[in-house]
């Protein structure tokens, strides 16, 4: 018992693990849109996308939030402007952009060196170096989503389940799309040093495809994959801390057994209440960036 | 005196296209109060385009498009575009109906009590707390329509509402819509089943990008419209007085039709 609490004991370690929680709670709940939008892909993407920003800010010194914010947001115009154009599909342009910026962020640290913030953490996530700021940082952004999830529950809902109808019935879809977006790409940069750019993927997708699994509502399903990311983020950090592990692989190895535990468990309803959104998953990236379908 | 009520909504010369192709061209549409209409055509020929034009959802290229100050639209979409594995109840869903302005997540008692009373006025009041994917193909368009109906809509736009389903359910949709239609709903509904529903109906719009005929099923679905429309020859013989398609043919002869079991 001693030697499980004995990491409490460093600073370091309680500022890293609160992060870790807040953070699980928070990709755990915006993951839940991800997922049902079928935005799984985006989220992969655009956290690569941002490790480029995220180097370039690192070389020439400048704060590396704004830095790599602005080059994930210059992505997803220029995903969202070739979608538009027709020129390739969506995944295929979210594919060449995105990975294309990851690249030049890894060519960019193996020319100039890897100055500034860690390589390591960036890619795989470290609470190294995590502090009070950063702790009232993601708690801020946690309440905020939370709020926004409380008041736009039904806008959300709607928008979320049947984009067309819900503008045809007064419902701004379009701001609502938008506000994913953004929050989306604010989660991935503030989650972005504890779990990795290359893991936040799945700690988006994960709690929500779980949650899912356990249960036929969305309000129910918000709930469980807040949870469920919260309780991954606080085990995964302790695994962490003990295996010697960074904190990305650890808290996405938590969420990956719990997947599988829960899995076994639901049988085959369970599987059939995903079976859905994994294929919409696969198929409905283009809507999720604005593309149109063809409608006759 | 004679009193023509205002139309629900009206196209004048509308022209949709997508990537520069046209879907609609020039179309000339008066949808009335009370009106009953089938929109038939080939798959491509702009139905559902059709639909969400007047639902507001497609803008055209060009050409007007008149509502009327109390135009209410009411939208049922094809069963086949539903996400059926979202995490959403039948009282979830219906209740989507009341997301403009509201704020508080939960739902009020007069929400609670108006879903509970448009399911059960369409005999579905006991699946309130069951999972959309889990009714059948006539319970889920059930759903959709009291979503619409909670709307308190005066015109009813549906895509498909027969695709997929079985005689017995077609039926059902079919008597449905018809009291819906006496108690004072306009429906418009786009379909591919010409014997089914659209000879069923007491208007009839035949569309292949542009308006090929209008009127009643008499007047609509005849071998001339029919070949415009589709495209193709097809037979029309007559039964009980309803107009009956038929599109087997033999050596370029139609077969008659023939009793099993006289």
């Amino acid at each position: 018992m001693g030697d499980l609490l004995r990491p409490f004991d460093f600073e370091f370690f309680r500022y890293g693990l609160a992060v870790a929680t807040f953070a699980g709670a928070l990709c755990g709940l915006v993951g839940v849109i991800v997922v049902l939008k079928g935005m799984s892909y985006i989220g992969h993407g655009l956290s690569h996308s941002i490790f480029g920003g995220y180097a370039a800010s690192a070389l020439i010194g400048v704060n590396y939030v704004l830095g790599a914010g602005l080059w994930g947001l210059l992505s997803a115009l220029m995903i969202s402007g070739v979608t538009r154009r027709r020129v390739i599909g969506a995944d295929a342009a979210i594919g060449v952009i995105t990975t294309a910026s990851f690249a030049l962020g890894l060519a960019m640290f193996a020319v100039f060196g890897r100055r500034g913030r860690s390589f390591d953490a960036a890619l795989f996530g470290s609470v190294l170096g995590v502090d009070r700021a950063d702790l009232w940082a993601i708690i801020g952004l946690t309440v905020a989503v939370a709020t926004a999830g409380f008041f736009g529950y039904r806008r959300l809902l709607f928008t979320t389940f049947d984009p067309e109808v819900a503008a045809a019935s007064g419902v701004r879809t379009g701001t609502v799309d938008a506000v994913v977006m953004v929050v989306l790409a604010t989660v991935i940069l503030a989650t972005m040093q504890v779990v990795g750019v290359t893991l936040i993927a799945a700690t988006l997708v994960i709690p929500a495809t779980v949650a899912r699994m356990m249960t036929n509502s969305f309000s129910r399903m918000l709930f469980l994959a807040t949870g469920i990311g919260a309780v991954c983020g606080f085990v995964g950090m302790n695994v962490s801390y003990h295996a010697d592990v960074q904190s990305g692989p650890s808290i996405v190895l938590v969420g990956a057994g719990l997947f599988t535990v829960v899995f076994v468990v639901s049988g085959s309803r369970g599987r059939r209440r995903t079976a859905g959104i994994v294929r919409r998953s696969q198929t409905a990236s283009v809507d999720a960036i604005g593309s149109r379908r063809a409608l006759s | 005196m004679i009193t023509v009520e205002a139309p629900l909504v009206r196209l004048a010369g509308v022209t949709c296209a997508y990537d520069r192709e046209p879907v609609l061209s020039n179309i000339d549409l008066v949808v009335a109060p009370l009106q009953f209409t089938g929109i038939v055509g080939p798959s491509g020929s702009g139905k559902t385009t059709l639909l969400k034009v007047l639902l507001g959802s497609a803008t055209p290229v060009t050409g007007s498009v008149h509502r009327s100050r109390d135009l209410r639209v009411g939208y049922v979409p094809q069963v086949e575009t539903v996400s059926w594995s979202f995490p959403v109840t039948v009282a979830e869903c219906v209740l989507m109906a009341r997301t403009r302005g509201r704020v508080l997540p939960w739902r009020s008692r007069a929400e609670q009590s108006e879903v509970e009373e448009v399911l059960s006025r369409l005999g579905i009041g006991e699946l309130a707390g069951r999972h959309i994917r889990e009714l059948s193909g006539g319970q889920q368009q059930r759903v959709f329509i009291a979503r619409a109906l909670l709307g308190k809509p005066n015109l009813l736009l549906m895509d498909e509402p027969t695709s997929g389903v079985d005689v017995r359910t077609r039926h059902d949709i079919l008597h449905l819509l018809d009291d819906l239609h006496d108690l004072g709903l306009a429906i418009l509904l786009t379909t591919h089943d010409l014997n089914g529903i659209a000879s069923h109906l007491p208007h009839i719009v035949c569309l292949n990008n542009e308006i090929i005929g209008e009127g009643t099923p008499r007047q609509t679905l005849t071998a001339d419209i029919l070949e415009r429309t589709y495209g193709a020859r097809l037979e029309v013989l007559e039964h009980a007085g309803m107009p009956v398609v038929l599109d087997e043919f033999h050596h370029g002869r139609v077969v008659p039709p023939r009793r099993i079991g006289a």
